[in-house]
């Protein structure tokens, strides 16, 4: 602010119902479970433990156990994604930005719908489809000779996790398609002249003309997958319910803190773990965003145009 | 394969889409269709379409009668509406302020605001729920409107800031001219000009506080503010062994969200298509 002008007093107004509900609620009590993860309770008396939670989170064996196998079916979750969710997405949205597509708004409206229902709708329709008792999924396995593949997947122990995560993938493949869709539109359409012009069409043009051109937008659906999954809870808690089970073999780190944060069956909820446990979610969040902001996005923007 | 032939090309493309789409739309049509059936057929012929003989409302009935439907789509209407309200008038005005005027600290506030973009609001869950604990909003509506108003912001201001800074500087100094107040050119010349990205940033709000599950679980579990979708969560829970009933409450759950969804298609798309990729 110039020190000749006055203070314009309406840009504090503009500014200041927003930037007062985000801090209270949102960037306050993010800070403020970090700093309730310092702490711990002993017998009704809160004293400050310094790491001690975090210690306890990643070497006692009674919660590193727990902790670890969360993380790793988290980290199988997010790769799921990346290898069956991003590259449909980018198919689908190759297919439906070729010219000349007929009925191109029906399948964009269509594929997307999975991704407005609710987790609760998605994991319950699911449930139903792969049971055993109703027959859906074994009755059209059977339909292509092929029953003897059918197992109770989400029962079993092997297969329930990858199942959630296609599950998953099934009802979010419409964000990667449809911001590949938009990115694939804004490309100029002088550039895929002049490839025509070079003769190179079709699948070539695809791979040497327009991904390395929306290889920024492939950057922030990768960064998107990332922390929806490191912060996912819904499909599994409605599946599968806050155990995660069979035998915790679909924890992921946001059942984990609901668990840990509100306790089950006998376990009394704990807030300051719970609070550890969000502080280390909140850390892995944040290195990958970092990744992508310094490593990936920098790097890629030579070829935005 | 057949790279010189477009016609064939455009058949396998229409092919792809197609089996894509009935994956994707299958599982909806099943529990739909399966919903207007009576027992046995559900389970004799779980693909067929309710006919004659099969069709059966039993399922509704049973739910219509138990379920506190109604009352939980209510507060769930009550909950999206008035977060939604908040979220579009305080994101238009910090998106105004950050886009129209030069001031010290407008791009720090402006990375401040999108910190929220990226940091999920989920992980300072235990601090809000004390927090609403100290100030006695627990299982009331206004604690979930709070949360999900500082949710939105974020994406709102950025995109609405985009939008922003395209409408045209003459128009508004024109207005200054005429003695408009900031408020009267905020409110009377600008908000009317982005309305199109209002509409986009709505539907983007709009769903993910329908479909949470999260918040309502741990703020407002209470039976007087249940939303829809943790109201759905247990209703069906209570019903895993009567098939009708957990077809038909899936059916009534699926309804609401698809209908508003045909709706504002159109402003979706253009939504990602205009803002939210840059």
């Amino acid at each position: 602010m110039a020190r000749r002008n006055p203070i314009r007093w309406h840009i504090a107004v503009f500014l200041a119902p927003a930037v007062l509900v985000y801090t209270a609620i949102m960037i306050i009590p993010l800070f403020a479970t970090l700093d309730l993860a310092l702490y711990t309770r002993v017998e009704r008396v809160v004293r400050f433990a310094g790491l001690d939670n975090f210690r306890t989170l990643f070497l006692d064996p009674r919660w590193s156990a727990s902790f670890w196998n969360a993380l790793a079916n988290n980290t199988w979750f997010f790769v799921v994604h990346m290898l069956v969710q991003n590259p449909i997405g980018v198919g689908l949205a190759a297919l439906l930005s070729s010219p000349r597509l007929r009925m191109a708004a029906f399948y964009r409206t269509a594929i997307f719908i999975p991704t407005i229902l609710s987790f609760v709708i998605v994991g319950f329709v699911w449930k139903l489809m792969l049971s055993p008792i109703w027959g859906i999924a074994p009755g059209m396995l059977d339909l292509v000779g092929l029953k003897s593949l059918f197992a109770p997947w989400l029962g079993r122990e092997e297969y329930a996790l990858t199942t959630l995560a296609l599950i998953s993938v099934w009802q979010f493949v419409g964000i990667p398609m449809m911001l590949i869709y938009a990115a694939l539109l804004t490309i100029p359409d002088e550039v895929i002249e002049a490839a025509e012009m070079d003769g190179i069409t079709g699948m070539s043009q695809f791979w040497k003309i327009k991904l390395p051109l929306i290889l920024p937008s492939i950057g922030i659906i990768s960064i998107l997958t990332f922390v929806g999954n490191f912060n996912a809870f819904d499909l599994i808690y409605v599946a599968q319910g806050a155990l995660a089970g069979p035998n915790y073999a679909t924890d992921i780190l946001g059942t984990f803190l609901y668990r840990t944060f509100f306790g089950f069956q006998l376990q009394l909820g704990d807030p300051h773990m719970g609070a550890a446990i969000a502080t280390a979610m909140f850390g892995i969040i944040l290195v990958g965003v970092c990744i992508y902001l310094f490593a990936i996005q920098t790097r890629l923007r030579r070829y935005q145009f | 394969m057949a790279t010189r032939t477009p016609i064939y090309r455009s058949i396998a493309a229409h092919a792809v889409l197609i089996g894509y789409t009935l994956i994707a739309l299958f599982p909806v049509f099943v529990v739909v269709s399966n919903s207007f059936k009576s027992r046995r057929a559900i389970f004799a012929e779980p693909l067929a379409l309710p006919d004659a003989t099969s069709f059966d409302l039993i399922g509704y009935a049973t739910v219509l009668k138990q379920g506190d439907f109604f009352h939980y789509f209510q507060n769930s209407m009550v909950v999206t509406v008035s977060s939604l309200f908040f979220v579009l008038l305080f994101g238009a005005m910090a998106a105004f302020a950050l886009s129209e005027y030069r001031f010290r600290g407008n791009t720090l506030m402006g990375l401040y605001l999108a910190l929220g973009i990226m940091i999920p609001i989920r992980l300072g869950t235990v601090a809000i729920l004390q927090l609403m604990v100290a100030t006695g909003l627990v299982n009331t509506l206004l604690a979930l409107i709070l949360v999900y108003t500082a949710q939105g912001l974020p994406l709102a201001v950025f995109i609405l800031a985009e939008f922003m800074k395209q409408v045209s500087d003459d128009l508004k100094n024109a207005g200054r001219i005429d003695g408009l107040s900031e408020y009267r050119i905020f409110f009377a010349l600008v908000l009317p000009l982005v309305r199109p990205a209002m509409a986009t940033v709505a539907v983007f709000t709009m769903i993910p506080i329908w479909n949470d599950l999260w918040f309502p679980l741990i703020l407002a579990p209470a039976e007087a503010t249940k939303t829809i979708t943790l109201g759905s969560q247990v209703f069906i829970g209570q019903f895993v062994t009567n098939w009708n009933a957990v077809l038909a409450a899936l059916s009534l759950a699926i309804l609401p969200v698809l209908v508003l969804y045909l709706i504002f298609s159109r402003q979706l798309i253009r939504g990602i298509t205009a803002g939210a990729v840059k």
